[in-house]
C-alpha cells in the first residue's frame, strides 16, 4: 500500500487576469510543494506581481483556481480568506512599511492586529525578530523614512516572517539594492525561511537572488509560464526564452514593450 | 446620434462614478459600526481633524463674524434697523456660516491631507500590506477618519458659532457703540434650538463628506506621486462641491416653509 501523495501547497490552474483589454495572465499553471521555494522569473511588466497578489486575495482572478493545502482561494467566503491569509507573509517590492509608525510596531504588527497579541508583549517579539535579520535594538523605535533603503527591507523581512507564516511571498525582494546587501538580503531569506520551514513563492529578475533561493524556477512570458524546472537546468536548458533571459541578451524571442 | 454619445457615455461614467463612492461609503459606514474598533487611530483623527484645525476654524468664523455686525450695521442703517446686528450675526453664524465656512477650511485642511496620507499608502503598497498583515483597510484606515470626521465637525463648528458671535460682539460694542448688555440680550432673545442643531446637523454631513472624499479619492489613486496628486485636488474640490449643494437640501430640510 502506497502512502497517498500530499497535496501542494499551493496549487494553480488555469488562472486568467486581465486589466480592460490587456491580458496580464491567461491561464497560469502552476504548483508550489511545502517546503519548496519556487521562484518566478520574468521581465518586467509580464504580471509576475499580479500573479502573487491574486494568489493572495488582493487582486481577484477572473477565472481559474487558486488553491492553498487544498482550500479553494477564488471565490472563497470573507471567513475562509481571513483563514488563508493568516497562513501567509510578505515582502513586498518596495518594502511597504507603513510610514506612520516606528519600526518595531511594523514587525509586531501582524501580531498585534492578526493575534491580538498585546502591545508590551508583542515587543519583544518584534526585537527578536529585528535581531534575527541583522538589525540592533535602536532601530526599533526609529521611522521607516529614518532607514535606508536596504534597512528597509530587512525590516520589511523581519515583518514577513515575525507572525511565523506557513507560506511567504517576496516580491523583488533585492531590487533597488547593490550586489552586496542583495547577497546578505538573500542569506537572510534562505536562513530565515529555513528555520520556518516555510513554503515560499518570490519573484524577481535578479539572476544573483534566483540562484540563491530557489529549488524550481518557472519562467513567465506571455501570460504562461512557459518553463519550469530545478534551479541546476536554467544554465542549461535549451529553452531559447529562459537561455535569452538568463545571459541578458536582447537578441531573442522576447521583445521588449516598446522596442522596435 | 453621434452627437449623444459622448453624452451618454458621460452620463454612464458619472453614474458608475457615482455607483462606486456610494458602495465605498456604505462599506466604510458598516465597518464603522462593527467590530473590532480601533480606538487609538480614532482618537488620533479626531486630534488631527478637531483639535489641529481649531486655530483656522477659529480665526475664520471670528472674522466672519466681525464682517458680518459691520456689514450688517452699515447695511441695516440704510433703513433704521440697526438693532436687529446682533440677531442677525448670530443667526446666520449658527445656521450658514460657521458649518459651511468650517466645512470649507477643514475641506481644505483635512481632505486634502487624509487623500494624500491614504494615495502614498495606496501607490507604496502599504494598502495591500494591510491586508497580508490581516488588517481590512477600510476598517483600520477609513472607519477611523470617517468617525472622526462626522463627531469632530459639530464640535468645531458649536466653537466657532461662538467665536463668530463674539467677533461679532467685539465690533458691535466697542466700534459700533452698541451696549454690551443690549447687545447681548438681542444675541439670545430670537435664537431658537433649531438655530444651533440645524448647523451642527449639517457640520456632521460635511464632517463625513470632507472625509469620505479624502478617503475616496486617496484609495482610489493610482499612478504614483501625479495620481496622489490629483486624488487631493479631487478630495478637496469635490468635498467643496458636495458640501455647498448639500447645504442647500438641510437647510431645505429645517427651514423650508
Amino acid at each position: 500500500m502506497t502512502a497517498e501523495a500530499k497535496p501542494p501547497k499551493i496549487s494553480i490552474r488555469g488562472v486568467k487576469k486581465a486589466f480592460g483589454p490587456k491580458v496580464v495572465l491567461d491561464g497560469i499553471d502552476l504548483d508550489v510543494d511545502e517546503g519548496e521555494s519556487v521562484v518566478v522569473v520574468g521581465g518586467s511588466g509580464t504580471g509576475k506581481s499580479v500573479l502573487i497578489k491574486c494568489i493572495l486575495g488582493i487582486l481577484d482572478a477572473d477565472s481559474g483556481s487558486i488553491k492553498i493545502d487544498g482550500t479553494e482561494a477564488c471565490g472563497a467566503s470573507r471567513q475562509t480568506r481571513a483563514e488563508l491569509i493568516r497562513k501567509m507573509g510578505m515582502l513586498f517590492q518596495g518594502g511597504a512599511l507603513f510610514d506612520s509608525l516606528p519600526v518595531w510596531e511594523n514587525v509586531a504588527f501582524g501580531l498585534i492586529e492578526a493575534k491580538g497579541m498585546n502591545r508590551k508583549a508583542a515587543r519583544p517579539i518584534a526585537l527578536e525578530n529585528l535581531h534575527k535579520v541583522g538589525l540592533a535594538d535602536r532601530v526599533a523605535d526609529l521611522y521607516p523614512a529614518e532607514l535606508s533603503g536596504g534597512m528597509q527591507k530587512r525590516v520589511s523581512l523581519a515583518r514577513a516572517i515575525a507572525t511565523g507564516p506557513e507560506i511567504i511571498f517576496f516580491d523583488e525582494p533585492t531590487t533597488g539594492l547593490d550586489p552586496i546587501m542583495a547577497d546578505v538580503i538573500n542569506r537572510l531569506i534562505v536562513e530565515r525561511v529555513k528555520e520556518l520551514g516555510a513554503t515560499t513563492l518570490t519573484i524577481t529578475h535578479d539572476m544573483g537572488s534566483v540562484r540563491k533561493i530557489a529549488d524550481r524556477v518557472a519562467m513567465l512570458h506571455d501570460g504562461k509560464i512557459i518553463w519550469q524546472g530545478p534551479v541546476a537546468d536554467i544554465d542549461t536548458t535549451d529553452n531559447p526564452y529562459v537561455q535569452q533571459f538568463v545571459f541578458g541578451q536582447e537578441e531573442g524571442p522576447i521583445r521588449i514593450g516598446g522596442a522596435r | 446620434m453621434r452627437l449623444l454619445q459622448p453624452v451618454g457615455a458621460a452620463f454612464l461614467a458619472f453614474l458608475g462614478a457615482v455607483g462606486r463612492l456610494a458602495m465605498f461609503a456604505g462599506q466604510g459606514v458598516s465597518h464603522a459600526f462593527r467590530p473590532p474598533f480601533y480606538g487609538r487611530l480614532i482618537g488620533k483623527q479626531m486630534v488631527e481633524i478637531g483639535y489641529y484645525s481649531l486655530p483656522v476654524v477659529g480665526m475664520t468664523t471670528l472674522f466672519s463674524g466681525m464682517v458680518l455686525a459691520l456689514q450688517s450695521y452699515t447695511g441695516f442703517a440704510r433703513f433704521s434697523a440697526e438693532g436687529a446686528v446682533a440677531t442677525v450675526v448670530v443667526l446666520s453664524m449658527t445656521r450658514e456660516l460657521a458649518p459651511v465656512l468650517a466645512g470649507l477650511m477643514v475641506a481644505g485642511r483635512i481632505g486634502a491631507s487624509i487623500a494624500a496620507e491614504i494615495g502614498t499608502m495606496r501607490v507604496t503598497e502599504q494598502i495591500d500590506a494591510l491586508t497580508t498583515l490581516s488588517t481590512h483597510p477600510m476598517k483600520y484606515l477609513i472607519a477611523p477618519r470617517l468617525i472622526a470626521g462626522t463627531t469632530m465637525l459639530p464640535v468645531l463648528v458649536l466653537i466657532g458659532d461662538i467665536i463668530g458671535v463674539f467677533g461679532g460682539y467685539l465690533v458691535g460694542v466697542y466700534k459700533l457703540d452698541f451696549n454690551s448688555t443690549i447687545y447681548l440680550e438681542r444675541t439670545i432673545e430670537y435664537l431658537e434650538t433649531v438655530d444651533v442643531v440645524s448647523g451642527l446637523v449639517k457640520a456632521a454631513v460635511f464632517g463625513f463628506i470632507v472625509a469620505l472624499m479624502g478617503c475616496y479619492h486617496g484609495y482610489n489613486s493610482k499612478g504614483g506621486a501625479q495620481g496622489v496628486g490629483r486624488a487631493t485636488t479631487n478630495a478637496v474640490v469635490s468635498a467643496s462641491i458636495l458640501i455647498l449643494i448639500s447645504n442647500y437640501f438641510i437647510t431645505e430640510l429645517f427651514f423650508s416653509k
